[in-house]
């Protein structure tokens, strides 16, 4: 069992905190992702586990194991750097070897182990080579496979992807997840892209100044920001300003728009619209809510239509549609007039901020 | 056009490197040359060629020992330098501490001082203390390994702080998470990833205190004088070839311990 809780761990520097009270308990076998802007804290709080900064209070434990004060190199943790990190006088094999060597694992048990672990990765004929001879992405294989040679308790990754390019990415990311689940392995991700993270995770921990913004599956994230700032940093770009009026959205300006359920906020908040459950018609359509503006901007994707409309009260909205194909209905051009619609459950009531 | 004026550039690119490159080396080639002249003294054109030279700066002492005396100075005062460098440099690269540049610009002070002046006070700072202790320092080969030290230590600084910048630190912080304490980390990643700074500082520090004339002619006793000052005290009665063929055994020590540290790093690599 290898169950990391964080109990009201805190870190500051002098007056500044950058990371408050936080709690957390991460499940045996579980991914989570600390997923935040820069300067959210969620390095520190990785750094705090990994043991390379002290928190200034709280405790952290694995499997029930209290750690606060441990030194890295006795909290059996594997840890992946953005910048991967390799010993740059050593071969691949040394360094994969080298976690074992600090073990005192026998030699022919090592040179096993890392054969193995090589093989994991897709490394193997690379093993008497130098970390500079290989790519960006290799490299970054090199670490997760010198981190998870050990056996560690927890992985924990510190922005793994940043330094790889798109589509390296993508591939990473699966072999992570793949790894990490056939592995059955603790691991906490730290990443400031909210696509990395909802692809990988179990759960993800949202941060912002220091302190958990909400917690949740991926689907719940996506589907159910709670504040503003959890909407924008999941890539929801459409934010209509109002309050709650009688069980209903109304905007700044006086429109009403139907809600569906959670109406409880009070006072300011905001309605938060995923650009793909914006519908775009010519007519308004009956039963939902509808908006009429103008487009603005329209950037055809191939399999998708993006528009930007403003809205007759000046609101700028995106909106995206599947594209129509060929011999289906025209795009609507740059100043077209329209009417942007949504079904009443489709809007989510966020908090400012 | 266009072509005739980028052969013109190149032109006078070549030639103004040769030039430069003339200028440094054609003092040396000719002392080299100098210490074959047989003439009695030193003097153009050459009437013959020996190695008369040779033989005789070995057979003077003052040479010799003279020799000796800095050889083991100089890499005493390398290893001071080493002892105290290579921690010294780890805190500045490393530390953040307040008072950090001050401590670096402390260091690096010896480079800047010049030398004469460095000399002159060290001197007065040994008289005082034998004023106050009663033990001499001044004239002793302990006082003159401290002066040494003090030439070698910015050199190895300044080369092992510039080897160790370029150190991500993250390699330390990996070493850590698997497993390796803090010595090990030292011995087996921090210390064979900046090798090439650390050779190359140790090199430069002890060139460096071995051609050292300033600060040692405060420094050395009666019948113990480093190879600079036994040159400028033969020069002052003799104007021979022998200071030609010491100059060029220094020449060849220093070029020598060059090519065999260049063929295990790259000194490149150290800057």
């Amino acid at each position: 069992m290898s169950e990391v809780v964080l109990q009201e761990v805190a870190k500051h520097y002098g007056p500044a905190v950058v990371v408050q009270n936080m709690s957390l308990r991460i499940a045996d076998g579980e991914l989570i992702s600390l997923l935040g802007p820069s300067g959210c804290g969620k390095t520190t709080t990785l750094r705090m586990i990994g043991g390379f900064v002290d928190a200034t209070s709280g405790k952290i434990t694995v499997g029930g194991r209290d750690v606060t004060g441990l030194p890295p190199n006795r909290r059996n943790m594997g840890f992946v750097f953005q910048n991967y990190a390799l010993f740059p006088h050593m071969t691949i094999a040394q360094n994969v070897a080298f976690g074992l060597e600090m073990r005192k694992v026998n030699r022919a048990d090592a040179e096993k182990k890392v054969q193995e672990a090589l093989a994991r990765v897709r490394l193997a004929q690379y093993a008497d080579r130098l970390p500079k001879q290989l790519s960006g992405g290799q490299q970054q294989r090199v670490a997760l496979a010198r981190a998870l040679v050990i056996e560690p308790d927890v992985l924990l990754l510190d922005e793994p992807l940043s330094n790889l390019d798109a589509s390296l990415r993508q591939e990473m990311k699966i072999e992570i997840r793949q790894l990490q689940q056939s592995l059955g392995l603790t691991t906490i991700f730290v990443t400031h892209d909210q696509d990395e993270a909802m692809s990988t995770s179990d759960r993800m921990v949202l941060m912002y100044n220091g302190k958990v913004e909400q917690i949740g599956s991926p689907d719940e994230l996506y589907n159910q920001p709670r504040s503003a700032f959890a909407a924008r940093f999941l890539g929801v770009p459409n934010l209509l300003p109002g309050r709650i009026v009688q069980g209903s959205f109304e905007m700044e300006g006086g429109t009403a728009l139907r809600l569906a359920g959670q109406k409880q906020l009070v006072g300011n908040c905001f309605l938060a619209l995923r650009p793909e459950v914006i519908g775009i018609s010519a007519e308004a359509v009956e039963g939902e809510n509808n908006l009429s503006g103008t487009v603005e901007i329209m950037t055809y994707h191939g399999a998708a239509v993006e528009y930007q409309l403003r809205t007759d009260a000046g609101l700028t909205l995106t909106a995206r549609a599947v594209a129509p194909g060929l011999g289906g209905p025209e795009v609507l051009p740059k100043g077209a007039k329209a009417w942007l619609h949504w079904p009443a459950s489709a809007g989510v009531i966020v908090s400012e901020h | 056009m266009s072509g005739a004026s980028a052969n013109n550039t190149r032109w006078a690119y070549t030639l103004f490197s040769s030039l430069v490159i003339g200028f440094i080396l054609l003092p040396l080639v000719f002392i080299v040359w100098m210490s074959f002249f047989s003439n009695k003294i030193l003097s153009f054109p050459p009437q013959g060629y020996t190695l008369d030279w040779y033989t005789r700066a070995w057979e003077l002492s003052d040479f010799r020992n003279g020799f000796f005396l800095s050889f083991r100075t100089s890499m005493i005062a390398t290893l001071v330098a080493l002892v105290l460098g290579l921690p010294a440099s780890f805190a500045l690269v490393r530390g953040r501490f307040a008072g950090r540049d001050l401590v670096n610009t402390l260091l690096m002070s010896p480079i800047v001082v010049p030398a004469i002046v460095g000399g002159s006070a060290i001197f007065v700072f040994f008289l005082e203390i034998e004023f106050l202790t009663g033990i001499q320092v001044a004239g002793s080969s302990l006082g003159l390994i401290m002066a040494h030290s003090l030439i070698a230590l910015p050199w190895m600084i300044r080369l092992v702080t510039t080897s160790m910048i370029s150190v991500n630190p993250s390699i330390e912080e990996a070493a850590s998470s698997l497993g390796a304490g803090p010595l090990t980390i030292f011995f087996r990643i921090t210390l064979p990833v900046i090798k090439p700074g650390v050779i190359a500082g140790s090199l430069f520090a002890f060139v460096n205190s071995f051609i050292d004339l300033e600060k040692s002619i405060f420094l050395v006793g009666p019948n113990s004088t480093t190879l600079q000052i036994a040159l400028i005290n033969y020069l002052e009665w003799n104007f021979d070839s022998t200071i030609g063929a010491v100059a060029t055994v220094q020449i060849s020590l220093i070029t020598l311990l060059l090519l065999i540290t260049d063929r295990y790093v790259k000194l490149s690599r150290a800057f």
